[in-house]
């Protein structure tokens, strides 16, 4: 049952649900939180971890922790994943499934345009590259991850952004509604937004003493800098002094350095020797920022269509993260180069860190970095261009007048310039000319604000004139639910409601029912053809709208890999599915039991015009976890064999039973061979004594009726399966 | 100019070389505190619309009419007294609370004259 309190996670999630009494929903808790970490480590499974934080009551580790007890240790620092298709009420079910997979931070960003947005938004409108922050949607999101962190038995941050020209106002939502964390950076209003610089400053002092007061994770914007200039890896002292501006004026501004986060990405990306710059920087940056805390990023200056690159670079940064420190890891879904990030993706970004995190657990014990050669100068390099910005900012007139002369986002290395950096007036941009000097007997009867504020002597809080504020008294909130019912998230659950809870299924990249799927193919062209070839094939397949969203030329003439998205537009109806019922093992000791009762011996052979024995070989051998591992004693007969000399060979050493393998089938002989042997038994008057058994890659578990064999095996079977058909069917024959 | 730039970055340069680790951090630090130093003091004696939609909001005054009333109230020429302090001078005058305050601005902009 998905109730209120708890989820199954065998069901889905109720979303209808999640939007019942809003109104009435309070955060469980403000602030940020940490992971815990174990001082002495983490035990998991045969390992001690070294760096580890506590594991989750709920997760889904990564493919080889089958071979490892089902561990999935988890990094010691919190995993970030984005989130935000458009549809918020869609990007709750993916938040589900990055919680489980070990994302802690899960950060949802803005719909285009909303930076420009002079005030809140509210209800639940469609956006496009992210969602409206509205209080409807910052409710129901956290309270889904309630839920979620009740289900994987850690707590989540949830975070969105606080810029644009109605930064305080978003700050104060966010301190009321328990929002944990949060990017805010005047700088990357006046570079990136062209907000007017005054105003943007103005603003940031009083949002950042609100996120303060709610305990609010403050993440800044300077590393927007190297996904935006030309060559990222020489605005490095930039970058400082970016970081360093956004540190000191939110300390000014009420914020503990606690609260207070980097946002730093390591600024390049193979094939350039990466490590001989992002290295460097990471060093110059934890030297200069200790009392700070580090949210490392992955590179997406520098990705393109290729997942499989996007990885790699990842991994690297990660790597990079683990040489020096991060407090936050983010994730870039791979994917991010050619569309908005698709559920999977999300996924494996997360997935990049837990693996890179577990494989180099605890490195910093292991090995140090030389800081007496190449490293140890390029650190100090750094970290005196970057002072001497600083002092060039103070000798032209300080902060307005160095952005005024374009000191920021140049794409040469201080202090080269190119010229190309970005330069705002002072008089101009968005919303200039609207801050207004505060008179001598200004006030502000609420908490959590900054700066002059003449309120009357006496009182025990600021907001005592007006009786409490919204952060002292959350029942004076004001919910508002919708504004355009038309666009909202009841709306489309409406249209999506058979795929989420009816009998229809679709698959999905980001939203219920879109029917995006991938086709990944080899084109034996040059690049032009294989292009036109790969769309030409998703249209016969039937697929709507086909769009070539990635393509690696393996030769200029022998071809090309590709792939192309598109839409279906049918349903598979679940009542029309037919699943096969899943075969319970009998336990390894029965088996073993049952085999050392009867001497169970077996005759095998791979049939007809066949050399192969490599999936015969595994199946038997002990090696391979075979069916002798259980005690089986097997006379093989080798490759292509004929069937009559396998009946005679089974006669002869009184076998209890037969198999057969047909890996490589044409025109339908491993059908032949299968009756073949069958009919052969009969006719030899063993059928009813023996066990015959056939398996192969073009095989499956329907073929024993029709060919009159008493079971068959497909792709990927283990010896245990065929240990224990056979000992059930002597069970049923009352042999065991 | 440009050449005039280097010249001056490769004096300063000289000069930090001297500084160890420490001071060259402890010199980074003070260099940004005083970079910011202005823009405090700009931020502490001034507000903005937003600014004053974010204090009506945490009044209890829903987003939209929040919007209205700090228009108002900035076209009244009062942004500068806070508006919070405006709504509340009204609702002592009016005999009501800071809610139907924000309603007799929305209503009629010319309750705002001679308030101050």
């Amino acid at each position: 049952m998905n109730d209120q309190n708890s989820l199954d996670p065998q069901k889905k999630l109720n979303i209808e649900e999640i939007l019942q009494d809003l109104e009435s929903y309070r955060p469980r808790r403000k602030g940020w939180v940490w992971r815990k970490v174990p001082p002495a480590g983490v035990k998991m499974g045969p390992f001690h971890f070294h760096d580890m934080s506590e594991p989750l009551k709920n997760s889904i580790g990564l493919p080889a922790s089958k071979y490892f007890d089902h561990i999935d240790p988890q990094p010691s620092c919190v995993v970030t994943t984005e989130i935000a298709s458009g549809r918020f009420e869609d990007d709750l079910r993916r938040m589900r499934m990055a919680a489980w997979h070990g994302a802690d931070h899960l950060m949802v960003i803005r719909t285009a345009g909303q930076s420009h947005i002079d005030g809140l938004m509210e209800g639940t409108p469609e956006g496009t590259g992210g969602v409206p922050i509205t209080r409807k949607q910052i409710r129901a999101s956290r309270k889904a991850c309630d839920l979620f962190e009740d289900e994987v038995g850690r707590p989540i941050n949830f975070h969105s952004y606080v810029s644009g020209v109605a930064g305080p106002e978003v700050a104060v939502l966010f301190a009321e509604e328990g929002i944990n964390g949060a990017h805010q950076d005047p700088q990357y209003n006046v570079l990136y937004r062209n907000i007017n610089m005054y105003r943007s400053f103005v603003d940031a002092a009083e949002a950042k003493r609100v996120m303060a007061s709610a305990g609010i994770f403050q993440i800044d914007g300077a590393h927007n800098a190297n996904a935006t200039a030309k060559a990222g890896w020489l605005v490095m002292p930039e970058l400082m002094v970016q970081h360093g501006i956004n540190c000191a004026f939110s300390v000014a501004s009420g914020m503990p350095k606690e609260l207070i986060g980097l946002s730093t990405v390591p600024p390049d990306a193979p094939p350039a020797p990466k490590l001989w710059y992002d290295l460097p920087y990471a060093v110059a940056l934890r030297d200069f920022f200790s009392e700070y805390k580090m949210r490392a990023q992955q590179n997406t200056r520098y990705i393109e269509a290729d997942v499989e690159e996007a990885v790699r670079t990842h991994t690297i940064d990660t790597l990079i993260s683990m040489l020096t420190s991060a407090d936050i890891q983010s994730t870039i879904t791979p994917d991010e180069g050619r569309n908005v990030p698709w559920h999977y993706n999300n996924i494996r970004g997360v997935q990049t860190v837990k693996q890179t995190w577990a494989a180099l657990d605890g490195i910093k014990e292991l090995l140090s970095l030389n800081m007496n050669g190449p490293l140890g100068e390029m650190v100090r390099d750094i970290k005196e261009r970057a002072v001497a910005f600083l002092e060039e900012v103070i000798e032209v007139g300080g902060y307005f007048a160095a952005v005024e002369q374009g000191f920021f986002v140049d794409s040469a290395q201080y202090p080269e310039r190119n010229g190309d950096g970005i330069a705002r007036d002072s008089q101009g941009g968005v919303a200039a000319h609207t801050i207004v000097h505060r008179d001598p007997d200004y006030m502000a009867p609420v908490c959590a604000h900054f700066g002059e504020n003449h309120l009357p002597p006496g009182l025990e809080k600021p907001c005592d004139p007006i009786g409490g504020c919204t952060l002292c008294d959350p029942e004076k909130i004001v919910y508002i639910d919708e504004l355009d019912p038309e666009d909202s998230a009841a709306r489309r659950l409406e249209q999506t409601e058979p795929y989420r809870k009816g009998n229809l299924i679709r698959p999905e990249a980001e939203w219920a029912g879109d029917g995006t799927l991938l086709l990944q193919l080899m084109i034996p062209e040059s690049e032009a053809l294989a292009r036109e070839a790969g769309l030409e094939v998703a249209r016969r397949m039937g697929l709507q709208d086909p769009q070539v969203v990635n393509l690696m030329v393996l030769h200029p003439a022998e071809g090309c890999f590709i792939e192309v998205k598109g839409k279906v537009d049918f349903d598979v109806d679940k009542s029309s599915l037919k699943i096969p019922p899943k075969v319970e093992l009998l336990p390894e000791e029965e088996l073993r039991a049952a085999v050392k009762k009867v001497d169970l011996k077996v005759v095998a052979a791979t049939v007809g015009e066949d050399e192969h024995s490599v999936g015969m070989r595994e199946i038997l051998d002990i090696k391979h976890g075979g069916i002798e591992k259980y005690g089986v004693k097997y006379h093989y007969l080798g490759t292509s064999v004929p069937i009559g000399k396998l009946v005679d060979a089974a006669i002869e050493t009184g076998a209890h039973a037969i198999l057969i393998s047909t890996i490589i089938s044409h025109n339908d002989i491993h059908r032949t061979q299968m009756k073949k042997l069958a009919e052969l038994c009969q006719e030899k008057g063993i059928r009813e004594q023996i066990i015959l058994i056939a398996g192969g890659t073009q095989v499956n578990s329907d073929m024993a009726q029709e060919t009159g064999l008493d079971a068959t095996f497909g792709r990927g079977t283990k010896g245990i399966q065929v240990v224990d058909a056979m000992v059930k069917i002597l069970k049923a024959r009352g042999k065991v | 100019m440009a050449d005039e730039r280097l010249a001056r970055f490769e004096k300063r340069r000289a000069e930090l070389k001297q500084l160890s680790d420490e001071q060259l951090k402890a010199h980074f630090w003070e260099l940004c505190d005083q970079v910011v130093e202005p823009i405090v003091e700009l931020a502490r004696t001034h507000t903005s619309p937003s600014i004053e939609r974010a204090v009506l909001l945490r009044m209890g005054i829903d987003s939209i009419s929040s919007h209205g009333v700090v228009e108002r109230i900035y076209q009244a020429g009062l942004l500068g007294k806070g508006a919070g302090h405006v709504l509340l001078k009204l609702a002592q005058a009016q005999g009501t609370d800071v809610k139907s305050a924000a309603d007799a601005i929305l209503a009629d902009k010319d309750v705002l004259h001679g308030l101050f």
